[in-house]
């Protein structure tokens, strides 16, 4: 069994299509400021190491790693970014833990996407630059194009992705840190404007604000510091191919292969049965379908029963997105996987009040990168 | 590989390749555009140099006062705890001569340099400086050390930026 | 678990040239190939990959290690890109020795990409962009400019002179005249530095290197595996990485304190007492000529301010007794940002495995450093390697 990590405190900002008031300096300080005070460090004297998640445009910066130490009271202290989902980031701490040479590290990403004029422009630079990219108009349809594929392949249905949207935005209201909680229809989602065929705009996750740290430590350390530590059990990361010709569009490989990963390494042989809470990608509806059965809560072709069925409901037999998840909390970019990993840790501690999942034990925490990428990445948390 | 030649690979191409079209090229302007946050301490430092006035914020822990100001003192990792005006004069701490614009194009002939240089505000803890440029002076007078003023655009012109100031000039001494 | 000792077995490079016809993909395969191919492992071997390029602004594309992922081997595997400006390709190497230290994996493939090139007209327009947005950019900065008052700082707090700098600079170039995959080898003297044109007072066209495209790669593994790969391992022995704080306008730019917090690290991990006699051969980074000596202090290799006297008296020449940048540098053998960081490490490696050709220097060297710098002279990232 590997040496233990634990996840010893969380801070946050609430997620808001806006945040004028606060700079980004301003927003991951207090973010900071909440993780530490949680976990009961002083980061001038205990923290050992820091990781930041950053992406140079979407912050607007070349070299954005550089702006990061200050806010997190890193200044002169080993500290690094991963140009990735803050998931990437935190199983970034795990490993310095695990090298056993570092006790203490803390884990930031934050989204100031709201600062971001021209995103549809930013998201198709991320396009490959000869082939793809002089074809393109808006960089949802390549979400379009899976969506249609994963339906034809599946038998899924448009009314069965809308569903997730129902759920996750009626999730969402139950939040106080979501910006994007709503009382809608499927008829609504359906008759919302379509955006690439057969995604319509409500099927869209809207871009949002915020900003998360956490702090993980040794085992040693975390029973000294918190009697709620939230054990990092497995953690999993995979990167499809780049390329758009080349993918399979039915199917996400990379969660697939991640979760087979992370299944390994926390010893999960039935992850249905073995999972009580999940948190994972919707930045588009449908991608909520595909993802469960990448990561085999069912065969594949069957999600969409499962949400006919109620079962991926807070009250349903495996509660998915009690947050509100992308579509209910909003799309932080490279802070996603922050927001996962935060609700999964505070539904394990059972600290969630009225969208607060039973008897939750264990809980898996998923983000993928949006489009064009097929980068997947999973951490799976435990009492 | 031990007993085997390196093969290093990598096929160098000329300007003249391109010029010439040996080589097919395709290319994209990118039209990114932000609006940053200011926040609330690059937000009042905007408003007061629009006022004609610079700005800091002082750490009661440590006692810095720092330019530009900011909510949280990094070193202590506190909030800071006051507003402090600071003069428009300052020292010299470091400066350079510079004969490119920003994406290296040279300057014109007959253009002067830019005479870029870290200011150590007065007023402001020892060392903390900004980057901004000096003007009316000959590069060959420029010294470290040299004391210097800002000179301000007129209110009208000032919009709330670094600007706003534009440039320092050597306070001549009497 | 934990604690367990890695090594690297292969390295692997590609030229480095000003503007390569290869994509960044083809590039970053090449070297990725390279290095496999030397320790006779293909890349069904590899368990994770770490990837490292700079700026996204040189390749023009957004999120570029996505669109790099497959050409760096990471086709469906698990494939991270740490960050940390200039300090990446060092860095990156170290996100390697994260991975195999911490007992997920055994073999780890680090590369480093950079294709500057595709930045027009020309990739220092990138370098806006690094500076802070609302109270430095629009001052129009050029990157030289921070360099020129860093350089500025530095002969004037120690007492150096332009023509002790500019030394380096024709270290380095006539290094990487034995270089296979130098950019600009060149024999030339301290008046063509001095004579060269003046970029940014005292920057001097001849003080700095230059823009390039390039990649670089390492294959490491895990002690038991390490063994049965090859009879010359190198080991990692020490790593270490340090940033200070991004207002670097209310720093002391005469001395890189990060660096030297970096080396700390990276000595105590390698049990390293006396840097300056227990380093045989280092590479620290040098972009520019003085960097190349004001890391030699940061990295306690030589007292504050010393580091101009040792290159004088010829001490960190290929045949001296601290040879220092033995390959060329970046000033010789070319800056492809992340790449030469992992250049560096390549450089060391082979130094140590005495498999340096013309370059190797004398009395078969048992401990090398690699070091890198970056952001806004802010990043510090260090290597400690032994055979």
């Amino acid at each position: 069994m590997i040496k233990k990590v634990a996840i010893v405190g969380v801070g946050y900002t609430n997620f808001r299509s806006t945040t004028p008031d606060l700079s980004y300096r301003e927003l991951t300080y207090e973010a900071a400021t909440k993780a530490y005070e949680e976990a009961g460090v002083d980061p001038r004297k205990d923290i050992d190491s820091f990781v930041s998640t950053a992406e140079d445009f979407f912050e607007g910066y070349s070299i954005a790693d550089e702006y990061c130490p200050d806010q997190l009271g890193a200044v002169l202290k080993p500290v690094n970014t991963i140009a990735g989902d803050f998931l990437q980031s935190l199983i970034t701490a795990y490993m310095m833990i695990l090298t056993g040479r570092l006790n203490i590290v803390a884990v930031q990403a934050m989204s100031k996407a709201s600062n971001m004029t021209t995103l549809g422009e930013l998201e198709l630079f991320a396009f490959d630059p000869v082939f793809n990219r002089p074809l393109a108009e808006n960089p949802h349809f390549v979400a379009g194009l899976e969506m249609n594929r994963y339906l034809h392949d599946t038998k899924t249905t448009r009314e069965q992705c809308a569903k997730v949207v129902v759920k996750n935005k009626k999730n969402a209201l139950n939040n106080p840190y979501a910006g994007h909680g709503a009382k809608i229809t499927v008829e609504d989602v359906l008759n919302s404007k379509i955006i690439s065929y057969p995604l319509t705009h409500l099927d869209i996750s809207p871009a949002s604000d915020g900003a998360v740290v956490m702090v993980l430590a040794s085992e040693e350390i975390a029973k000294k510091l918190t009697r709620k530590p939230i054990w990092i059990r497995g953690v999993g990361w995979c990167s499809d191919t780049f390329s758009l010709e080349s993918r399979d569009w039915g199917e996400s490989t990379s969660t697939r292969l991640a979760a087979e990963m992370a299944y390994k390494m926390a010893d999960i042989d039935n992850p249905k049965k073995e999972i009580d809470v999940v948190e994972l990608s919707d930045i588009y509806s449908y991608k909520e379908l595909q993802h469960l059965e990448a990561l085999k809560f069912c065969n594949k072709g069957e999600a969409g029963k499962m949400i006919d069925n109620g079962i991926t409901e807070i009250g349903g037999e495996l509660p998915v997105n009690p947050s509100g998840g992308s579509l209910g909390v909003g799309h932080l970019y490279e802070c996603s996987g922050a927001q996962k990993t935060l609700e999964i840790v505070l539904q394990l501690r059972g600290e969630v009040g009225k969208r607060q999942v039973k008897n939750a034990n264990i809980g898996l925490a998923h983000s993928w990168r949006g489009v064009p990428t097929t980068t997947s990445v999973i951490a799976i948390l435990g009492n | 590989m031990n007993n085997k030649k390196l093969n290093f690979k990598g096929t160098a191409l000329r300007s003249s390749d391109i010029k010439e079209k040996k080589v097919l090229t395709t290319s994209w302007k990118p039209s990114l555009q932000y609006a940053w946050d200011d926040g609330v301490a690059i937000g009042r430092y905007l408003k007061e140099l629009k006022n004609g006035k610079i700005i800091a914020r002082k750490c009661k822990k440590c006692g810095r006062i720092m330019i530009p100001p900011r909510m949280f003192c990094e070193l202590c990792f506190r909030p800071t705890d006051e507003w402090v005006y600071v003069k428009d004069t300052g020292i010299i701490n470091t400066f350079s001569i510079s004969y490119v614009h920003w994406d290296a194009r040279r300057i014109k002939e007959g253009e002067k340099p830019f005479i870029p240089a870290v200011i150590e505000i007065d007023g402001a803890s020892e060392g903390m400086g900004i980057l901004h440029v000096l003007g009316e002076v000959d590069p060959e007078d420029v010294k470290s050390g040299m004391r210097v003023k800002a000179v301000w655009k007129s209110p009208e012109e000032r919009i709330g930026a670094i600007t706003d100031i534009k440039y320092f000039k050597p306070i001549i001494e009497r | 678990m934990g604690k367990r000792r890695v090594a690297i077995v292969g390295a692997g490079m590609t030229k480095f040239v000003r503007r390569a016809q290869e994509t960044g993909k083809e590039l970053a395969y090449e070297a990725a190939k390279m290095a496999l191919d030397s320790c006779e492992l293909t890349l069904k071997d590899v368990d994770c990959v770490s990837l490292g390029t700079a700026p996204d602004a040189f390749d023009g594309v957004h999120m570029k290690g996505e669109y790099l992922s497959d050409g760096a081997g990471g086709w469906r595997k698990p494939i991270m890109r740490p960050y940390v400006g200039g300090g990446t390709g060092v860095f990156t190497a170290i996100h390697g020795w994260l991975q195999v230290t911490s007992g997920l994996f055994d073999i780890c493939l680090v590369v480093a990409e950079e294709k500057m090139s595709s930045c027009y007209p020309h990739p220092a327009g990138a370098f806006l962009t690094i500076f802070d947005h609302t109270t430095e950019q629009p001052l129009k900065p050029n990157l030289i400019w921070i360099f020129a008052l860093e350089m500025r700082r530095y002969m004037e707090t120690y007492g150096i002179s332009h023509r002790d700098i500019a030394l380096v600079s024709v270290k380095n170039k006539k290094n990487a005249m034995d270089h296979p995959c130098a950019q600009i080898p060149q024999e030339i003297t301290v008046d063509d530095v001095l004579n060269s044109e003046v970029l940014a007072d005292p920057v001097h066209l001849l003080d700095i290197s230059p823009t390039s495209d390039g990649a670089a790669a390492l294959v490491l593994a895990s002690e038991h595996i390490a063994k049965k790969i090859t009879d010359k391992p190198v080991w990692l022995d020490g790593v270490g990485w340090n940033i200070d704080t991004a207002y670097w306008a209310t720093r002391d730019l005469c001395y890189p304190r990060y660096v030297e917090k970096a080396a700390r690290m990276a000595y105590e991990m390698a049990g390293i007492k006396e840097p300056h006699k227990e380093i045989q051969v280092a590479e620290p980074y040098d972009p520019f000529d003085y960097k190349e000596l004001h890391h030699m202090e940061g990295l306690l290799l030589c007292g504050k301010g010393e580091a101009p006297r040792l290159t004088a008296e010829g001490v960190t020449a290929r045949d001296g007794n601290l040879p220092i940048c033995p390959s060329g540098g970046l000033l010789g053998v070319g800056n492809p940002i992340a790449a030469s960081g992992v250049m560096k490490i390549c450089e060391i490696f082979w130094q140590l495995r005495e498999e340096a050709g013309k370059r190797q220097v004398p009395g078969k060297p048992k401990v090398g450093l690699a070091q890198a710098w970056g952001d806004l002279m802010q990043v510090g990232t260090v290597v400690v390697m032994r055979r």
